[in-house]
């Protein structure tokens, strides 16, 4: 059996938003991946600590409250410190043009914003 | 000693979540790894969670969790959900519920997809609970996918079985009756807060009534429970504990874990048998030779398996 692509899907922070992240976890799901979801309102801690043991190769990160500057560093800070730096993290949801570069500065692969297909998503981490 | 057991001996946390990975995707190491961590296991206690999708099975693995916890027994859950039969993801949730202990070090949790693997649990659940048995977890937790008429494997995998039911269902007492009903060291009505839950008790007793028994069998309590609110779950892990001190006594868990030792061995050869057949059908078929003699009936079913057989030397 070829080697199963697991990916969490999480909701980082206080944002009840949720349709976002279980669109593109179905969707995921969909096209033969193994999606972990840990639920609304995880702390960064909480999210890196379930990606460690389920030994994903992905973390996505949704969040359409705006804190995403503060909150996706941190989780790919704390995969860091957890000698998991090997997890990649990206993400989606309401998140200005502008933020973006500083985003993937900070270590976030890719972000998807409104209106973004679940194909896009699907094709992003087939190649990547 | 390879590298990978070392360091889940040692309990790092990123080895063990490897190791799984490494059994689960039957990667090359994977059956090495095993046999190096055969020695340091035998410690963990196993408790099997099983029963309807939706009744409360990872409400009240969360709250067991929390209450071992407060014993300082360290503790790893395997949650199993099914993969889709279309594209073989899937979507594995049950950590929503326990996500509240990602962070305490003393508790490991691992989603498992079924991957085609009937029986409500994956294939590789039982080594992977190998790894966290050598890993030093005390108390290892399967969660099945929910139960239906043939997922009752996690009884011959674990040591104490729980059967979740809720009132209600209707049908619920039914599918009980066909089979699942023998399978379950203790029976757990969950959400005892919802009508109904009187009549479900007695219609557990009722069936449970015309089970045979003698002196020596283990009467399965039928507790109620409501597990959001965590009632009912100190008493759950109390007749765990009545379980436990029943198997130990003459012998009893040895026997059992003697008798998994057995259908572990035997579904090893299965699986490795399975694994020869599809390759060596596909190499041979694909010549398309035996096929078409086949279809044309210069042959039969029987004479070309048999022939395969014989390359084994069985
Ligand atoms: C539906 C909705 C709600 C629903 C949410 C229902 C639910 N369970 O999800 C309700 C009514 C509850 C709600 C409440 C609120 N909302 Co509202 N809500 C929306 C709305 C209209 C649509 C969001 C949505 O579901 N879209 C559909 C999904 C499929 O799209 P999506 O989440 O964007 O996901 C796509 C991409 O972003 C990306 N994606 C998203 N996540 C991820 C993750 C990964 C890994 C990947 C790869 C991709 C990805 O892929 C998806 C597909 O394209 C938006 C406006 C908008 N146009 O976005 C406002 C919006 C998000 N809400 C907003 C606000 C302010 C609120 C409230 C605070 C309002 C209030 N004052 O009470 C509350 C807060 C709720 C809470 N607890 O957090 C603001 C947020 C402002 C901001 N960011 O600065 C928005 C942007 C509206 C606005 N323009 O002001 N809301
Ligand atoms: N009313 C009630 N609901 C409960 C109880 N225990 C769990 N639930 C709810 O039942 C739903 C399914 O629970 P879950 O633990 O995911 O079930 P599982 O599919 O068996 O693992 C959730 O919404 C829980 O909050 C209970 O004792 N009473
Ligand atoms: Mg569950």
């Amino acid at each position: 059996m070829p080697n199963k692509i697991r990916i969490l899907i999480a909701k980082p922070g206080l944002d009840g938003h949720d349709r976002g992240a279980k669109y593109i976890a179905r969707a995921l799901r969909d096209a033969g991946f193994e999606v972990i979801y840990t639920g609304l309102r995880q702390t960064p801690e909480a999210i890196a600590a379930a990606a460690v043991q389920e030994d994903v190769q992905w973390v996505g990160l949704s969040c359409l409250s705006g804190a995403h500057n503060s909150l996706f560093p941190r989780v790919v800070q704390l995969l860091k410190e957890m000698n998991a730096p090997d997890i990649k993290v990206f993400g989606g949801g309401v998140i200005p043009a502008d933020d973006i570069p500083g985003l993937k500065a900070a270590g976030i692969r890719e972000i998807f914003t409104p209106g973004a297909s679940s194909q896009q998503v699907v094709d992003y981490i087939n190649k990547n | 000693m390879n590298e990978l057991a070392g360091k889940i001996i040692s309990g790092d946390i990123r080895s063990i979540a490897r190791g799984i990975t490494v059994i689960e995707n039957d990667d090359a190491g994977s059956a090495l790894l095993l046999k190096e961590l055969y020695r340091h296991t035998g410690q963990a206690y196993l408790i099997g969670i099983t029963g309807p999708p939706g009744g409360g099975k990872s409400t009240l693995v969360d709250k067991l969790i929390k209450l071992y916890r407060g014993q300082k027994k360290k503790v790893g859950v395997l949650a199993v959900d099914p993969s889709s039969p279309f594209s073989g993801g899937a979507i594995l949730g049950d950590r929503v519920r326990m996500q509240q202990h990602a962070t305490d070090g003393g508790v490991f949790i691992r989603s498992m997809g079924s991957r085609g693997h009937l029986g409500g649990l994956a294939l590789s659940t039982s080594d992977a609970a190998k790894i966290l048995d050598a890993a030093g977890y005390d108390i290892i937790i399967f969660e099945t996918v929910g139960i239906g008429q043939s997922e009752v494997e996690v009884a011959g995998r674990v040591d104490t079985t729980v059967l979740v039911t809720v009132p209600g269902l209707g049908d619920d007492v039914q599918v009980l009756k066909a089979g699942t009903m023998e399978i379950a060291d203790i029976f757990a009505v969950n959400k005892a807060d919802r009508e109904g839950v009187e009549r479900c008790v007695i219609e557990l007793g009722q069936l449970l009534s015309i089970k045979e028994m003698d002196q020596s069998t283990f009467l399965p309590p039928i507790l109620q429970l409501v597990a959001k609110d965590n009632i009912g779950v100190a008493e759950l892990a109390s007749a765990v504990g009545k379980h436990r001190e029943y198997l130990m006594a003459d012998n009893r868990l040895d026997q059992k874990r003697k008798a998994r030792l057995k259908s572990e061995v035997h579904n090893i050869i299965i699986n490795r048998l399975d694994k020869w057949a599809r390759a060596r059908l596909t190499r041979e078929m694909e010549a398309g030779e035996d096929l078409e003699g086949l279809y044309q009936k210069r042959t039969d079913p029987y004479t070309v398996a048999e022939r395969f057989i014989k390359e084994l030397q069985i």
